[in-house]
């Protein structure tokens, strides 16, 4: 083999191990950096009580509490539309202009950037309704209903098609086949898309700056829902750009972290549950 | 009997058929309300003045509303985070996809994943607390924050997307074109990078759009820190983004300059569009290239 062709692989290669050993780099330094600022700064009573300038002390509890009720209020509105658009899709549609404006619109709604969602969920719900939680969520549902259409969607598919015309050779109705044989088999496709939409939701803070408001307040569900509530992360960049707190900041840095860990996890390992079970 | 069948299975057809056309619904609803808030400032200012103008002063007393200094730093900003971000993110790619051994290849690949996972506000936080002062010791500024932090953390935030889009074509690529180029006596990194990749070159570009789509939409992560002063960009100055324009006055404006920042939103919506449409037609070209 000629020097040159020689030299070009070794080139390469180098090049290769170099970009692989900077992405390695990156996260272990990002993930370790997160870990080492934050953790000490995590106190049982960061999590377990609400800020007070009276008392002069920070706590995240609301930002909690509020990110778990929109992942929640979020989730019940986003499954059924999410389920039935794919149900729609994969079960009724014959009409291929049809399917290919809601696929069309479904893939523009997923490359929209999560400033323009905040503004327009501010014109259309926290104008009309105020800044609160349910206008928050209600713009996470239409971005998050991309994902969750298509990875039911995905998972319709894979429903063989025997079992459908078995049940309508019984006798079923179109209703009862998608009821009895076709969504019990989508409820993988259901699990991944709700993950999915969780760990978007826990890291989405511009489309929420607009809709859901900065408040620190605890409450019960529908009060809370109804009124201005900040997430995590849009209390992180208030600690952090606006008051300057960058330990608490940091915390909540580290909380969201392991949360995001969590969610990887939980990803990897039903992709694979699923999997093996498919195979089996 | 019959007929109330009939009409119960029509109702469901017709419930599953709304359901569907939700989405379509919110895409309409998207560009409705952004094309109503958007062109009356637009109107007013004039559509030359508003695109071309070079001085952003929305509070001043003879108030000046020109959005260039906002489009060119988008516009570098990608473009530098695309520069950065697409060789590393590519040669990863490349070898997770051909040359990896499997256990590197599933760390890898979770690494990659999570990087994917973490929330923009994160990457705001880090290049805030280590970016901005490196940046500031480095070169002796007066204050780090600038468009060259902004790419820095742009091109790490592109770099999941690239990769795993660049993993999935190559891995598409067909074992056979592979197979007649090692029997014709060339090595595997030549083979790779000389048959894999012209072959999944759609499917490359789709992930270098999607980076592009990325790192313009991107608001919070980049509004920590670039300084946001509404400056013409240039590399070491404090600049405005196109979202973070939007994202800064957004919560104290009136008037005329709320409009205005609708107007940008719009702007910014149009270069989406404009994205998307090349991704669609670098994904499509993809799939027939598959076929």
């Amino acid at each position: 083999m000629s020097g040159k062709r020689r030299a070009y692989s070794i080139v390469m290669k180098l090049l290769m191990w170099l970009s692989v050993g900077l992405t390695g780099a990156l996260v272990l330094f990002l993930v370790g950096f997160i870990f080492a600022k934050g953790l000490p700064n995590i106190t049982w009573e960061l999590l377990t009580e609400s800020p007070s300038y009276l008392q002069n002390k920070i706590g995240i509890l609301p930002d909690i509490v509020n990110t778990v009720y929109l992942v929640l209020a979020t989730l019940i509105i986003v499954l059924p539309l999410g389920v039935g658009a794919a149900v729609y899709l994969t079960e009724y549609a014959h009409n291929g202009r049809i399917v290919s404006m809601i696929e069309y619109a479904a893939e523009t709604l997923s490359g929209i950037p999560s400033i323009i969602y905040g503004l327009v969920g501010m014109l259309a719900f926290a104008n009309n309704f105020g800044k609160c939680l349910l206008a928050g969520a209600l713009t996470l549902v239409i971005m998050n209903l991309p994902t969750v259409m298509r990875t039911t969607q995905e998972s319709l598919k894979t429903v063989p098609q025997s079992y459908r015309e078995g049940a309508f050779g019984l006798g079923a109705g179109k209703w009862r086949v998608i009821r009895t044989v076709v969504l019990p088999g989508c409820v993988d496709g259901v699990i991944t898309g709700c993950i999915l939409t969780v760990g978007r939701i826990l890291g989405e803070s511009a489309a929420l700056l607009f809709t859901a408001g900065f408040a620190h307040t605890l409450g019960g569900v529908v009060s809370t829902l109804f009124s201005s509530g900040c997430s995590l992360t849009v209390a992180l960049y208030v600690y952090a750009k606006e008051q300057g707190e960058f330990e608490v900041a940091f915390a909540i840095a580290a909380v969201l972290m392991i949360l995001t860990l969590l969610i990887n996890l939980a990803a990897a390992l039903v992709s694979k549950y699923f999997q093996r079970r498919r195979t089996a | 009997m019959k007929n109330r069948k009939a009409a119960f299975e029509k109702l469901v057809y017709g419930i599953f058929l709304l359901l569907g056309l939700v989405t379509v619904g919110c895409v309409l609803l998207i560009t409705v309300y952004l094309v109503i808030a958007g062109l009356p400032a637009i109107r007013e200012i004039g559509l030359v003045q508003f695109l071309f103008g070079r001085v952003w002063a929305s509070t001043a007393a003879e108030p000046s509303y020109g959005i260039l200094p906002f489009i060119l730093t988008s516009v570098y900003g990608t473009a530098g985070a695309i520069v950065i971000g697409v060789p590393v993110g590519f040669l990863t790619a490349v070898y997770l996809a051909k040359l990896a051994p499997k256990g590197v290849k599933s760390a890898v690949g979770t690494a990659v994943s999570l990087l994917a996972g973490i929330p923009s506000v994160v990457y705001g936080l880090v290049g805030m607390i280590v970016l901005v002062p490196a940046i500031r010791e480095a070169f002796r500024l007066p204050d780090g924050a600038s468009l060259f932090a902004a790419i820095l953390v742009l091109a790490v935030m592109i770099l999941p997307s690239i990769v795993k889009v660049s993993v999935t074509a190559l891995e598409a690529v067909p074992k056979e074109y592979e197979d007649a180029s090692l029997s014709l006596g060339a090595t595997p990194v030549e083979t790779y990078f000389r048959v894999s990749v012209p072959a999944a070159k759609s499917g490359i570009a789709a992930a270098v759009v999607l980076g592009v789509g990325r790192a313009i939409g991107e608001a919070m992560a980049v509004m920590m820190v670039c300084g946001n002063v509404a400056n013409m960009p240039s590399l070491f100055g404090s600049v405005r983004f196109l979202t973070t324009a939007v994202a800064t006055e957004m919560s104290y404006s009136s008037g005329l300059q709320r409009q205005a920042l609708f107007s940008i939103a719009l702007v910014l919506f149009l270069f989406i569009m404009l994205i998307n449409a090349c991704l669609n037609f670098f994904l499509k070209r993809d799939k027939e290239g598959a076929k």
